[in-house]
């Protein structure tokens, strides 16, 4: 007797990454636009990258469709914190709701690789980085999706992230300026543009500071 | 109306075909403090009268936000008034999720009047002891909507509804005619008038009125008190200069008080 297999996935994946970085009072967010499945391409200009709030800014890879799914959700649920609390929800807040939504469907996950970033109660950028079924930690950089892989040991090298195994305990906070995150953004894009097949067509950029919201786009390689 | 033998229970008719405990329902939206409405083609406006019971304690809430599109001003038991926006909230946006659209408010209405009607007819329930105005946008255009308690619903031009309501309505009837092609500021300034009606002579300042408005290109908020005494006094003056209304002979039923809402005995307030 052979367990019976399934003819057919739930899942699927549409490829992609993201990206964010949190500076001392402001937060880069980036995913590049290349919709895929299997070898082939779907759109190359589709926005992973949502604002769950004025101050809280999502970017997801994985599938497209959980993904659409869990932003339809977070806003619902931002809605309603809204009418209850008369105020936006902070990104520490979201951050939490965001982990207890995934861990919800624990035994039929969202098929989200998630991005989480904002601006703290205080100000300060803040990044959260979680896993399929909300596993969650505060970080000073982060990337998830395809390009992942790639994307993150250079991040470590250029950004010198403290380990959190150190000790005295260091902030996760990246002394970067805007701009010079933003350009590393770019950089780092190109360069997984270069290798992974699934990232590429246009790059997204969101930068949440104190002024609000600004949205740039960037060229990438199409093939 | 007078205590009787058919209005322990909602569901007892009374022998003139009457549900006496609904009527008592509507008079608790009679004894709230004034709520008034008024629309034109592109804009609605929603003000109340916030009458605090104490020097020490703060004001009720009586307009609540819905949706962008949609808000309501409540008199009567203002906690059956919370609990049904809360509904409507989530009616809103349960909608929303599902259609990627805004609920239209005619539909939302006729959802409130039907949970309104269930507990005119359930031994164990009470009817809501509230009265709704409900502000809203939508494709064809801005709507103002009366919720009874009774469960029945109506579509107004303009509507005052709580205590000394009468006066607002009388000024209103004047000057309804003019509203669907009203400018957002003139609409304002009448539900101003209309508050100071139902304020028998106290002085009309931001402290104790609150105003909405939800209009075309313009998401329903609450004015903040700063504008609404700015309006307030842009229009107190001009009312020192001229006679207060545009019609002949009308100067005089202005300042006159209005007479309190005289009890019928014949035809329920339901089928006004």
């Amino acid at each position: 007797m052979t367990k019976h297999q399934a003819n057919w996935s739930p899942y699927d994946n549409n490829g992609g990454s993201c990206v964010a970085i949190a500076g001392a009072d402001y937060c880069v967010i980036a995913a590049d636009t290349r919709m895929s499945t299997g070898y082939n391409i779907l759109t190359r200009d589709y926005s992973k990258i949502t604002k769950l709030a004025d101050k809280c800014v999502m970017a997801s890879s994985g599938f497209q469709a959980d993904v659409k799914a869990l932003q339809k959700l977070l806003a619902a649920r931002h809605l309603i914190y809204q009418h209850q609390h008369n105020k936006q929800m902070g990104c520490p807040a979201m951050a939490q709701l965001l982990s207890n939504t995934l861990y919800y469907k624990r035994f039929f996950p969202y098929y989200s690789f998630n991005v989480l970033g904002g601006l703290d109660n205080e100000g300060k950028g803040c990044v959260y980085t979680y896993d399929a079924v909300g596993s969650y930690e505060r970080v000073g950089y982060s990337s998830q999706g395809s390009g992942s892989t790639l994307i993150i040991p250079f991040l470590d090298n250029q950004l010198k992230s403290p380990s959190p195994l150190l000790l005295p305990v260091q902030d996760a906070i990246t002394p970067l300026s805007e701009s010079e995150a933003v350009d590393l953004v770019k950089t780092v894009f190109a360069s997984a543009t270069e290798r992974d097949i699934y990232t590429g067509d246009k790059l997204e950029i969101v930068v949440l500071n104190a002024e609000g919201i600004q949205r740039e786009f960037m060229d990438l390689r199409k093939d | 109306m007078f205590r009787n033998q058919y209005d322990t229970d909602v569901t007892t008719w009374s022998p003139a075909g009457r549900l006496f405990q609904v009527e008592y329902a509507m008079e608790a939206v009679k004894q709230g403090s004034a709520a008034i409405g008024l629309r034109s083609k592109t804009h609605v406006i929603l003000a109340c009268v916030n009458k605090a019971s104490s020097e020490l304690s703060s004001h009720q809430k009586k307009i609540f936000k819905v949706d962008d599109h949609i808000g309501v001003a409540i008199a009567g038991l203002t906690a059956d008034g919370r609990v049904l926006s809360r509904y409507m909230r989530n009616e809103c946006i349960n909608y929303n999720f599902t259609y990627e659209s805004p609920l239209p408010v005619g539909r939302l209405v006729v959802q409130l009047a039907d949970k309104a009607q269930v507990c005119t007819q359930r031994s164990w329930k009470r009817p809501y002891g509230v009265g709704l105005l409900v502000a809203g946008l939508d494709e064809s255009g801005a709507h103002l909507y009366y919720n009874c308690p009774s469960g029945n619903y109506f579509e107004y031009q303009a509507f005052a509804i709580g205590s000394r309501s009468q006066a607002a309505k009388t000024y209103l009837e004047r000057r309804f005619e003019n509203f669907m092609g009203s400018s957002r500021e003139d609409l304002i300034k009448d539900a101003l008038i209309s508050v100071r009606e139902t304020l028998q002579g106290e002085k009309l300042k931001s402290s104790i009125c609150t105003v909405a408005v939800v209009g075309v290109g313009e998401a329903f908020h609450i004015l903040d008190q700063e504008t609404v005494q700015q309006l307030i006094d842009s229009f107190e003056l001009v009312r020192e200069d001229e006679p207060p209304a545009p019609e002949a002979g009308d100067a005089v039923a202005d300042q006159s008080e209005a007479s309190a809402p005289v009890a019928e005995e014949g035809a329920a307030p339901m089928d006004i």
